[in-house]
C-alpha cells in the first residue's frame, strides 16, 4: 500500500538536515508553501541553499528562514521586493550568497534537472553580466550560453488537492514553479488544502503525477 | 538648449495609447512590470488582444476588484488579477516556453537605456547598494517576436536614454524593435534609429538634438 500522507507539517520536514539544498515553489505569495516554511523555521536546519523565484518578504516564509540565519545561499530571479529587508541586510553585509538567474532560465534549469538533462543552451543572457564564465555557442546563427540543470535534496511546494499516491492539482497561478520543482528533488513535500480519496481527481486534470511526490500534508484545517 | 516647458509631453496614458495603436487584433502580448502594465487600461473593445503573464497565465483580465481578489491569482507584479473566459494556466517552464520559444507576439518593457543598435539595459543601474533583480526581463527581451520599450525620453537630469552604447548593465543585445517615449516614437532598424512620430511643438532637429544620437525621419 502506498500512503504518502504525513500527519503534520513538523513531521513532514523533520529529516531536512543542515546544508540541504531546497527548492521552494511560489511567485511572491502565490503558491508559497508557507506552512512547510514555518515548520522548517521551527525545525531549525542551517546552512541551507534556497532555490526560489524570490527571496521572501515581510518576515514570513523564506524571509523568516533568512532572518533566523538558516540560509547561506539564495538562487533566485528577483530578490528585491517590498519589505525584503531580511535578505537585503544580509546581502549588503556580504553574509548571504546570491546566485541571480533569469526567471525563464531558472524554470528551465529546474525542468532539466527533473528530466535528467545535464544542461542546455539558451540565448537568454548572452552578452550580459549573467553570462560571465559560461560556455557559449552559435546555433542557427544565434548566440547561446550554456546553463546547467538544477537538482535539490528537497522541494517544498504548495498544491491545492492531493491524494495518498501524491497526485496533485493546483489553484490558479499558485501553480507556477510547483510542478517542475516536484520533479527535480530527491524528496518532494507538498502542502495541500484538501486531501481527497484515490480516484477522486480526474486523471485528465492531475497536474503533478504522484511519482514525483514523496509526502503530502494537509494544512489549513480542511479535509 | 531646447526649452521643453513650452511643449506638451505625452502623458504615460498617452504613451500607452500610442503603443496600443501598434498592437494588432489577435496579438499575444506580455507587459513588463511598472509602466507597461498600464497599457491594459487602454485596450480597444474592437480588438481581441490576449495578455500573457509570465507566472503562468494566458488570457489575463483586468486587476481584481475587492470582491474578486484571489491571492493565488496574480500578475507579474504580484497584484491580484482576473481571468477572461478562455484563459489558461500553466507551470513556469511552459510559461517561458511561450516567451523564449517565440510564441509571444509583442512584449513591452520599461528601460533605463536603449542603444542605437537596439541593445536594452533595464534591470539594474550597477549601484552597489541596490539589490540586483532580473526577473523575466532577459527572457522576454529576446524571446518575444517584437520588443517595444516604453520609457521617458530623458532622465531626470535631462540626459537622453537613447545612447550609442548602453553604459548600464545590459538586459539583451539587439533586441528592441520600437521605442515609445513622452516625446516620440522611434523604430530601431538595421540602418539605425528612425523617428516615426514626435509631439507637436518639437521639430525633428530638436528631437535629434535632445536624443543625442543619429536618427532619420520615416519616409512617408
Amino acid at each position: 500500500m502506498i500512503d504518502k500522507i504525513i500527519p503534520s507539517v513538523a513531521s513532514a520536514v523533520q529529516d531536512i538536515g543542515d546544508g540541504s539544498t531546497i527548492l521552494v515553489s511560489g511567485f511572491g505569495g502565490a503558491g508559497l508553501p508557507i506552512y512547510l516554511l514555518d515548520a522548517l523555521a521551527e525545525q531549525g536546519a542551517k546552512n541551507l541553499t534556497i532555490i526560489s523565484n524570490n527571496a521572501g518578504n515581510s518576515g514570513i516564509g523564506i524571509a523568516r528562514l533568512i532572518g533566523n540565519g538558516q540560509v547561506k545561499k539564495v538562487v533566485c530571479s528577483f530578490p528585491r521586493q517590498p519589505e525584503s529587508g531580511a535578505f537585503d541586510d544580509l546581502y549588503r553585509a556580504g553574509k548571504i550568497e546570491l546566485e541571480l538567474v533569469p526567471q525563464g532560465t531558472l524554470a528551465e534549469r529546474i525542468r532539466a534537472g527533473g528530466a535528467g538533462i545535464g544542461g542546455f543552451y539558451t540565448p537568454t543572457g548572452f552578452g550580459t553580466e549573467l553570462a560571465i564564465g559560461k560556455d557559449t555557442r552559435v546555433i542557427d546563427g544565434v548566440n547561446h550560453i550554456f546553463e546547467t540543470a538544477i537538482k535539490a535534496d528537497y522541494a517544498l511546494i504548495k498544491a491545492d488537492k492531493g491524494d495518498r499516491w501524491g497526485n496533485l492539482t493546483y489553484h490558479r497561478t499558485g501553480r507556477n514553479f510547483g510542478p517542475i520543482m516536484a520533479t527535480a528533488a530527491r524528496c518532494t513535500i507538498a502542502q495541500v488544502n484538501q486531501i481527497v480519496e484515490l480516484g477522486a481527481l480526474d486523471p485528465e486534470t492531475i497536474v503533478t503525477p504522484g511519482i514525483f511526490v514523496k509526502r503530502v500534508v494537509l494544512v489549513g484545517g480542511k479535509s | 538648449m531646447i526649452d521643453l516647458s513650452k511643449v506638451q509631453k505625452r502623458t504615460t496614458a498617452e504613451i500607452a495609447k500610442r503603443i496600443v495603436q501598434d498592437i494588432p487584433d489577435g496579438a499575444h502580448v506580455n507587459l513588463g512590470i511598472g509602466q507597461p502594465m498600464l497599457i491594459c487600461n487602454h485596450l480597444p473593445a474592437d480588438k481581441e488582444i490576449l495578455m500573457h503573464s509570465e507566472n503562468g497565465l494566458l488570457g489575463m483580465g483586468p486587476l481584481a476588484k475587492e470582491h474578486e481578489i484571489d491571492e493565488e491569482l496574480v500578475n507579474a507584479g504580484k497584484q491580484p488579477v482576473t481571468m477572461l473566459p478562455g484563459a489558461s494556466l500553466c507551470h513556469h517552464a511552459d510559461s517561458f516556453v511561450m516567451i523564449r520559444g517565440g510564441h509571444i507576439d509583442i512584449c513591452v518593457l520599461g528601460a533605463f537605456q536603449v542603444s542605437v543598435k537596439g541593445d536594452i539595459a533595464n534591470w539594474r543601474t550597477g549601484d552597489p547598494k541596490a539589490i540586483p533583480a532580473v526577473g523575466g526581463a532577459m527572457d522576454l527581451a529576446l524571446g518575444a517576436k517584437k520588443l517595444f520599450v516604453m520609457m521617458e525620453h530623458l532622465t531626470k537630469s535631462g540626459e537622453s536614454k537613447l545612447v550609442k552604447e548602453c553604459t548600464y548593465p545590459l538586459t539583451a543585445l539587439a533586441a528592441v524593435d520600437c521605442i515609445y517615449t513622452d516625446l516620440a516614437t522611434i523604430a530601431v532598424s538595421p540602418e539605425g534609429l528612425v523617428a516615426v512620430d514626435w509631439i507637436d511643438g518639437l521639430s525633428f532637429e530638436e528631437l535629434q538634438e535632445l536624443s543625442g544620437v543619429p536618427m532619420r525621419k520615416l519616409e512617408k
